[in-house]
């Protein structure tokens, strides 16, 4: 039964794996690259890790590997938008069929915001 | 343990193995095409995750639990190097 759960929580880990893989390789745009590659990423790394916790069955493999759980969900959001602010501050082009701008549409409605500095 | 769950266990070790190993793979083609260098940074994120994941499987295939503290230091320098590299892109990036 024990095994069952780890077999499961492996494989269903290392398909989101695969998932984020081939998200990053084919879709359109940065921005939704970074989701593909941050929320399916964060989740099967979360599996995997949550296998070898389940499988060890010992309190410091416990311990550490919440401790990475916990590391994930709070860096991976992080650096995610810290990369696609400046993806987006230094000029990366939106995908042509996007439909909405929230950053630019602010920036125009209030003109006393500088609109930040692009193409440069 | 017994000899058919803990070859049950290997079998999905295996696999998952040849998943990830294919992720990598798929992620390392997006650094080489990645038009820009946020697309390269996001990709060398993504295998360094699938990197902990690989210890991870490795942990439970072979019982090693010595690699364990790497992935923790995996997971916390890969998300240094994409701070810094956030920060370089915003100051101007490569000229």
């Amino acid at each position: 039964m024990k095994d069952l759960l780890v077999a499961a929580l492996m494989v269903a880990g290392g398909v989101f794996m695969l998932i984020a893989a081939i998200g990053v390789l084919r879709m359109p745009d940065l921005y939704i690259r970074m989701h593909a590659a941050s929320k399916t990423g964060t989740v099967g790394v979360i599996g995997l890790i949550l296998a070898l916790a389940i499988h060890s069955g010992d309190l410091g493999v416990i311990t550490r590997v919440l401790l990475i759980s916990a590391f994930f969900l709070l860096t991976a959001p992080i650096g995610a938008h810290m990369i696609g602010r400046a993806a987006y501050r230094s000029g990366v082009p939106l995908w042509r069929k996007s439909v909405r701008d929230e950053w630019r549409e602010r920036s125009d409605k209030v003109s006393s915001v500088s609109m930040p500095k692009s193409q440069n | 343990m017994m000899p058919d769950s803990s070859t049950l266990i290997g079998a999905a070790a295996d696999m998952v193995t040849l998943l990830l190993v294919v992720a990598m793979i798929l992620a390392f083609i997006r650094v080489v095409r990645g038009p820009s260098l946020p697309d390269r940074v996001i990709a060398l994120d993504l295998i360094s995750t699938v990197a902990v994941g690989l210890i991870a499987i490795y942990s439970i295939s072979t019982g090693q639990l010595v690699y364990l503290p790497a992935a923790i230091m995996l997971a916390l320098i890969a998300f240094l190097g994409t701070v810094a590299l956030a920060l370089y892109i915003e100051k101007g990036g490569p000229p």
